[in-house]
């Protein structure tokens, strides 16, 4: 069984502007000069192989990615909070690892196990009672369809499932000290993962959104909602605090 | 110092690829704006994926932020979609590094690697906030200067520029940095900074020369002030293993061309190809010690988590220590990963294509050659001196040692060009694809052809350019000969873009207005196919009383004054004239690294020597040395279908 490690890290500040593929590349490089026996993929041209989570829209800032890097069989790792600065040192100012731990080999992927995830999402255009009473009347429609593209053609789709909470903070001060309106919404990955702007459309052309940042994911078992580590939900705060201070 | 980054951070959510507005690269530094510390903007005027690898600009970079009294940030030009919401929020070219506005600056110092690029240039001094002559531009605005190839014949943007500079910057940028901090710190005028900027070895300040006109023929450039010097000639650094530089070669988080490690292993060639502006203007051949590149590559690959790095130069199979080189990064001397290796210009012989199959452990998808001509007369008369035996056992091997994809690059429109060597090129490419199917059910070859642009301190430099109609004309002979040959694809340069090319690289002062309309009609970003546009360079020609036919498609005389004349990278006149008698009569020269000298001037003019490890020439040969010169188009290589047999 080989073994997996399990990657907890943020990405805040200016490299939010940077894509899911070049966060790859970023990792791929700070992998290899971590110097961690990691394992390659088959084939002519290996890679190592990391498999990433669910993809982060390029501009979002997240409190919450994750990546599993597959160790070579019985190879020697450094104690973990080693390896945890060693991978933060090889990585872009704003992108830092916040826990890692190992996983059992039969664990799913980070993309077949996660079911939903958290978000803070600031929003102009709206002021706050307005868009509280548009939050509850979505909250209490039985379906919200939205149309969207699938392989060129336009498919009509129900958002609604896929929003597990939603509510209106005004004037959350957020780490940057700003005062907007920010919303919190937990939306599901399944069927299909519902984008931040999508959920921004369905609640009025006039919603225009700011920043966006993954707070948290998670997987859901048996009725019991985890992170992908196993941290208390009082991590990702305490992350957050720590992380901004350095990606601004 | 206010950073512009709140200004600019809410314009990044509506433009392609943010990434390249951020900064905040591996290697990149925060430096401090300090009194006494004269700050540059390095700027490539091209988009962030082109500019970033830029060894020459990120060389300068380190060698400026490493002095007590110079700084360095960079710059590069915001593709059209960020242009226009910067201009649409009043916000000016920033720097990467601290997001401060163009004009904090005292330096302006454009990299200049290409000349559809002028247009740029003046857009993004433009986009600074700044006049774009420097006859307009006070003495509170930054000095603009540039440097790179194209400064051979700076001409066409000695209106723009306030000085450039020629040839080999590391040891220069120090010197101006010096004359400007004694200059601010006397608080005299601009024009007394700009002559003690002509009293520096290889700077050219343009507007202390005047230019003389008989009717519509230039007559002479010549020094205006006393400042000035009739000759300006170029900087050439003796030794490379005094510069290991850069030695923490930027690292960008999003994708860029050559995205790897990059180590130069020697600057300047002496093949002699004599289109080829690169190899003249940087002789002599100065190599880098092998135990040096060996350490640069072992450091560089340590510190950036690269997999991949390139040995750089104009022809690196040429390097003396390439052998043990690539057997220490191959054998993890460098390093316990695994590395590939690239060799960016690859000798045309089987020996070299040998070595680039051991060194590409990965990715073994195609390997490019560049004969550059059809045929062995062809190749003669611009000193590219591959036999057909060479190529085809080049290409052999490399089909041999499971590569499936070969690339070819040729050159059409060079001088004496007849269509049978134009149709040379599809008979070589075909015979490629049929040395390939010995071995490989589909084997695929690529013929690249682009249009020959004659420039400026070449031997072709008197040389006419083909009109866009020929070009067109061969490019059509090329399309008939390779059609339906199957696993040969034809790719070709616009005609359009090359003949533009031309205007810039060997237009004169009158130039400038020129590139000046085109830029105000809005054409930036020209050497972008889907931004070029033919019709307004036509235009801007025609307003200015000038022609394609006067400035590119026109044969020069022995005794024709060259815009570039009074500028020298080093070789003589008469050397590159008699060269050019050689390129007509068909007669080549070979390699002078490993034969005797011609004196063209780079070494015995300059006090300076090759440094070459080796002092015979590479095993198979290589530009005439060791090759039996006699027999270039005979192929003693028999093929049988199925087997390839030699
Ligand atoms: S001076 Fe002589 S040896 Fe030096 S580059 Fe010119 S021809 Fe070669």
């Amino acid at each position: 069984m080989t073994e997996r490690l399990r990657v907890r890290f943020v990405k805040l500040g200016k490299v939010r502007f940077t894509s899911h593929r070049d966060v790859a590349r970023m990792w791929e490089r700070a992998v290899r000069r971590s110097q961690l026996p990691v394992a390659a993929s088959q084939g002519f041209n290996p890679r190592p192989l990391l498999a990433f989570g669910l993809a982060l829209p390029t501009g979002a800032e997240s409190l919450a990615e994750y990546l599993d890097i597959t160790v070579v069989d019985g190879a020697a790792v450094v104690p973990l909070d080693q390896l945890a600065r060693d991978l933060s040192a090889g990585l872009p100012v704003g992108v830092e690892v916040a826990a890692l731990g190992w996983v059992t080999g039969d664990a799913g992927s980070l993309q077949e196990q996660v079911t939903s995830c958290s978000w803070d999402l600031e929003v102009r255009g709206v002021r706050a009672s307005e868009l509280a009473r548009r939050v509850e009347q979505l909250l209490g429609a039985p379906s919200v369809p939205v149309q969207r593209e699938r392989k060129g053609r336009a498919v009509d789709d129900d958002l609604r499932p896929a929003i597990r909470s939603l509510s209106v903070t005004p004037r959350q001060q957020d780490c940057a000290g700003g005062g907007s309106v920010w919303l919190q919404a937990e939306l599901a990955t399944r069927p299909r993962g519902v984008r931040p702007r999508e959920l921004a459309d369905a609640l009025g052309a006039d919603v225009v959104l700011g920043r966006a940042r993954r707070t948290q994911q998670w997987i859901e078992h048996g009725g019991e909602r985890r992170e992908p580590l196993g941290m208390g939900a009082g991590l990702g705060t305490a992350i957050a605090a720590h992380a901004w201070e350095r990606a601004s | 110092m206010r950073s512009l980054w709140p200004s600019i951070e809410p314009l990044l959510d509506g433009v392609t690829k943010p990434a390249r507005y951020i900064g905040g690269e591996l290697g990149a530094l925060t430096p401090e704006h300090r009194p006494g510390a004269v700050s540059w903007l390095l700027i490539y005027p091209d988009t962030y994926e082109i500019g970033l690898p830029n060894q020459g600009l990120q060389i300068l970079y380190e060698l400026l932020n490493e002095r007590p009294d110079a700084l360095a940030e960079r710059a590069y030009a915001p593709w059209v979609d960020m242009e226009a919401a910067m201009r649409a929020a009043g916000v000016p070219l920033f720097s990467l590094e601290n997001h401060l506005p163009a004009t904090d600056f005292d330096v302006l110092a454009f990299n200049l690697s290409a000349e559809l690029v002028y247009t740029n240039v003046l857009n993004l001094l433009d986009l600074a906030g700044l006049a774009v002559r420097s006859a307009e531009r006070s003495a509170a605005d930054p000095l603009v200067l540039a440097g790179g190839h194209c400064a051979f014949n700076p001409e066409p943007l000695a209106d723009f520029i306030d000085a450039f500079v020629l040839g080999d910057g590391e040891e220069v940028v120090g010197e101006i940095t010096e004359v400007i901090g004694s200059w601010r710190a006397q608080g005299s005028e601009r024009q007394a900074l700009l002559e003690a900027l002509a009293s520096l070895d290889g700077v050219y300040v343009p507007s202390l020369y005047e230019v003389r006109y008989a009717g519509d023929a230039l007559a002479e450039v010549v020094p205006a002030s006393p400042a000035a010097p009739a000759e300006v000639r170029k900087r050439t650094i003796a030794d490379l293993a005094a510069w290991p530089y850069p030695k923490a070669q930027l690292v960008p988080l999003t994708e860029v061309v050559h995205d790897r490690l990059n180590v130069e292993v020697f600057r300047g060639c002496t093949r002699g190809c004599r289109f080829c502006q690169a190899g003249m203007v940087t002789r002599p051949v100065r190599e880098r010690p092998g135990e040096q590149v060996r350490e640069m590559v072992r450091a560089g690959l340590a510190r950036t988590g690269y997999d991949e790095v390139a040995l750089t130069s104009l022809s690196t199979a040429d390097f003396s220590s390439i052998e043990e080189t690539v057997r220490a990064i191959v054998g993890g001397e460098c390093g316990d990963q695994q590395v590939s290796v690239s060799l960016p210009s690859l000798r045309v012989d089987a020996f070299t294509v040998a070595t680039a199959t051991e060194i590409a452990r990965a990715r073994r998808t195609g390997l490019t050659f560049a004969p550059e001509g059809g045929t062995w007369r062809m190749r003669r008369v611009i000193n590219k001196l591959i036999r057909e035996e060479d190529l085809y056992g080049a290409v052999e091997a490399a089909f041999a040692n499971g590569w499936r994809r070969v690339k070819l690059y040729f050159l059409i429109g060079l001088p004496t060009e007849q269509d049978e060597d134009v149709l040379g090129i599809a008979a070589l490419a075909r015979r490629c694809v049929e040395i390939g199917r010995a071995y490989h059910r589909s084997p695929t070859v690529v013929a690249s052809v682009g249009g020959f642009v004659p420039k400026a301190q070449t031997p072709f430099q008197w040389c006419r350019q083909d009109t866009v109609e020929e070009l067109r004309r061969k490019i059509n002979l090329l399309k008939e000969a390779c059609h339906k040959v199957r696993g040969l694809s034809l790719r070709w340069h616009d005609p359009e873009a090359s003949v533009v090319e031309g205007l810039a690289s060997r237009g004169d002062r009158r130039m400038g207005a020129v590139i000046e309309r085109v830029w105000r009609a809005g054409g930036t970003f020209q050497e972008w196919s889907e931004r070029f546009d033919m019709a307004t360079w036509a235009e801007a020609l025609a307003a200015e009383g000038l022609s394609f036919d006067a400035v590119a498609y026109r044969a020069r005389d022995e005794d024709e004054t060259l815009p570039w004349d009074h500028l020298s990278a080093g070789l003589h006149k008469d050397f590159l004239w008699s060269d050019w008698q050689d390129a007509l009569a068909a007669v080549a020269v070979e390699d002078c690294r490993w034969t005797p000298c011609y004196d063209c001037g780079a070494c015995t003019g300059a006090g300076l020597e090759h440094v070459v490890a080796s002092p015979v020439p590479p095993a198979g040969g290589s530009q005439g040395t060791g090759q039996d010169l006699s027999r270039g188009d005979r192929v003693p290589v028999r093929f049988t279908a199925g087997v390839g047999t030699r």
